[in-house]
């Protein structure tokens, strides 16, 4: 449902997506239409369970963001902030507003009043064929950063573009601007998180024995994987602290053909 | 006392009509050609309109147009060839890539979830409920789609209103009547006579233009029909036909009071899909329906859930377990005059009926195709899987190998640890993975 999304999407925002992560017009509207597909899931209970009716929405002027918190107070309720220009009552679900005052809006449509703009844990789990990888898990994981159980637009985009294909102007653009998120780098990084289970920035033995063993199941025995990360580690140690960091993992990395194996082919 | 009198006499001229126009034609099983007309009409309607929104349409819509193609191209190398290494190599650091691409890739697009929501158009048939995809194009052709709402909701709704009311009437009232003669030849006959009546008013109710393919296979007494599954329309559809016992889970609702009504006079058999003791039940019954061979064919939807008519799902074991003959049946809907699948987890029977009946038509394919057997040496699964294809093939489906429970159930273990078999086979050679594991 390719335009609906560019109904829902404001076009600056498309455009601040666009330069962020290097996708085009038509894919971030594609992209999406399956990420609200994805928010919906099958059996609308989850849905059912997360509304809630009315919330106070109000725009803070200086980051541009539209902002809901939850409809508490008495109906002539004015923030004091002086950015807060605008309030109307607002249906928004229940599970984004929990844990926080208040919940960014920015990816929302006032017209359609929901909120189509998180999905949660639970949407990712629900594709089979994400359900059965080993390291399943782990790959949700990365689109949930610090702990939250729910991601919006922007931040699943953000994810994605770790996997666009690195284009032939983008190798020869200038340093100056910020590193793509595409980079060889970044989609290095993407798979160091994966290991880091901690994010102490290192590879524990510890770590890299608990994401084998997601990866074996129960048909390597303890010894032998035991072993196999003890190779491993060595292999990759060179400071003597038997972990591996970012940039030992970068030099045992270094012959691989990242670009290719860490991107996908994205259509335009 | 005037309006009463008229509002009467438009009721009786309705009723009339449609007892003349189209009840007793359906109960005959002949056609006026009324439904052929309207058909031929719709069909240039809806190529003109293409048409012009082909002309309005900028290139940027076109391009947007093209989602229903897919947002990336998957690849579909296996874990061999995505990890680039022989059986019996050591893990590298670098095996994450290939489970990341393939976990990042079903989120951007997977194969199953898809299957459980409507199918995308590729052109706009001027339905206010499809029209997300498509912009304002032309005066003219707003015009027409205005005329279409007109049309659907004001002159075909109430009369496909009348026309199921009065074929699931006759249904329920109908069985239950036959239901309470003697079991013999007479009722049989009688239960047949009632069951293609009825369907025959609910198919017109439906608008339902049905071309039926290869007329010298249709299934046979004693023997099990299945097909795909897309919605409950499906039995109606094959019933015009000819009848069938059935086999189905319990529904609940008006479906549930049609079921039961049905039940009385011919012997379907409906159970609880999550009891066990159904499962065992439904498999002596069906073994003892196929050793008459007097009896009705059997009509079982193997995939076990309605999919969105655009592929085919795992066909379950079980009926094809039993032995006897298969005879397998394609239907495919054509999208573009309304959509016959049933999101059963968004809309009720009632709502989803409603929508069909507000939709322009429901246009299908019927194949019957030739009887198939289970091999010497054939297990039912690889059987099953063998019908699943043939009828892919025929009505122009995809093929998948996942389960339509996914809709409601999530996946089995069992794959996750296939994968991980797979990849410990890979890493430490075939000799040393403990294979009582199994």
């Amino acid at each position: 449902m390719g335009s609906r999304a560019s109904t829902l999407l404001r076009d600056e925002e498309l455009e601040e997506i666009k330069k962020e992560t290097g996708f085009s017009h038509s894919q971030i509207t594609r992209l999406y239409s399956r990420f609200t597909s994805l928010d919906k899931g099958e059996n609308g209970t989850l849905r059912a369970k997360k509304w809630v009716t009315l919330t106070l929405v109000y725009v803070d002027r200086e980051h541009g963001h539209r902002l809901a918190t939850p409809f508490p107070k008495q109906k002539d309720y004015v923030p004091e902030d002086p950015s807060c220009t605008w309030l109307k009552p607002f249906p928004v679900y229940r599970n984004s507003l929990r844990g926080s005052a208040e919940t960014d809006l920015t990816s929302t449509h006032e017209d359609t009043g929901l909120i189509p703009g998180l999905a949660h844990r639970e949407d990712f789990q629900r594709i089979p064929e994400l359900a059965i990888n080993p390291l399943g898990d782990r790959i949700i994981n990365a689109f949930f950063p610090e702990g939250e159980d729910q991601v919006n637009f922007r931040g699943f985009m953000r994810t994605l573009a770790h996997f666009r294909p690195i284009e032939d102007n983008e190798k020869s653009k200038d340093m100056n601007g910020p590193e793509p998120l595409n980079s060889r780098s970044n989609k290095l990084h993407f798979a160091f998180r994966l290991y880091d289970l901690d994010k102490d920035d290192k590879i524990s033995r510890d770590e890299l024995l608990q994401v084998l063993r997601m990866m074996v199941g129960v048909n390597i025995s303890d010894e032998q994987l035991g072993s196999i990360a003890d190779r491993t580690i060595q292999e990759a140690d060179q400071d003597g602290d038997s972990a591996i960091s970012f940039t030992e993992f970068v030099k045992v990395l270094e012959k691989v053909d990242v670009e290719q194996k860490m991107s996908i082919r994205f259509l335009h | 006392m005037d309006g009463a009198e008229l509002a009467g006499k438009i009721f009786y001229t309705w009723l009339t009509l449609v007892l003349g126009f189209i009840l007793l034609p359906s109960a005959f099983g002949v056609s006026l050609g009324i439904s052929e007309i309207y058909m031929k009409i719709l069909v240039k309607t809806l190529e003109w309109a293409t048409i012009r929104i082909e002309k309005g349409a900028s290139k940027e819509s076109v391009l947007k147009n093209s989602a229903s193609v897919g947002i990336i191209q998957r690849d579909e190398s296996p874990m061999e060839k995505g990890l680039s290494g022989l059986r019996g190599r050591d893990f590298e650091l670098s095996d994450v890539f290939y489970f990341s691409k393939k976990g990042l890739e079903a989120i951007v697009e997977d194969e199953v979830t898809q299957r459980f929501s409507s199918e995308e158009l590729v052109s706009w048939n001027l339905l206010t409920r499809t029209n997300v995809n498509f912009h304002y194009v032309s005066l003219r052709l707003t015009a027409v789609w205005v005329l279409g709402v007109l049309l659907r909701y004001c002159v075909l709704l109430p009369l496909r209103v009348t026309l199921a009311f009065i074929g699931i009437s006759l249904l329920v009232i109908g069985t239950t009547l036959v239901g309470q003669l003697p079991d013999n030849s007479l009722k049989s006959r009688l239960s047949e006579l009632v069951h293609l009546t009825c369907c025959r008013i609910c198919v017109r109710a439906l608008s339902g233009t049905i071309r039926y393919h290869n007329k010298q296979y249709r299934p046979q007494k004693g023997g099990i029909c299945v097909a795909n599954h897309t919605s409950p329309i499906d039995v109606l559809i094959l019933t015009t036909d000819g009848c069938y016992a059935m086999v189905g889970q319990v529904h609940g609702g008006l479906m549930g009071i049609i079921q039961r009504a049905m039940v009385k006079a011919c012997p379907h058999v409906w159970f609880e899909r999550s009891e066990m003791k159904d499962r065992h039940l439904v498999t002596k019954r069906l073994k003892e329906h196929i050793a008459d061979k007097k009896k009705l064919p059997i009509l079982i939807f193997p995939e076990g859930t309605c999919i969105n008519n655009t592929s085919v799902m795992m066909f379950k074991k079980g009926s094809f377990e039993i032995g006897g003959t298969i005879h397998p049946v394609a239907i495919k809907y054509n999208p573009q005059f309304g959509d016959a699948f049933w999101n059963s987890s968004k809309f009720s029977m009632v709502s989803y009926l409603l929508r069909v009946m507000t939709s322009w038509a429901i246009v299908c394919d019927v194949w019957y195709m030739p009887p198939m057997t289970r091999e010497e040496g054939e297990d039912a699964v690889r059987f099953a899987n063998r019908v699943k294809s043939a009828i892919a093939v025929q009505g122009g489906l995809t093929e998948l190998p996942w389960d339509g429970g996914l809709k409601r159930a999530k996946v089995k273990d069992t794959f996750k640890e296939e994968q991980q078999k797979n990849y410990s086979k890979m890493i430490v050679g075939n000799g040393s993975v403990t294979s009582e594991l199994d």
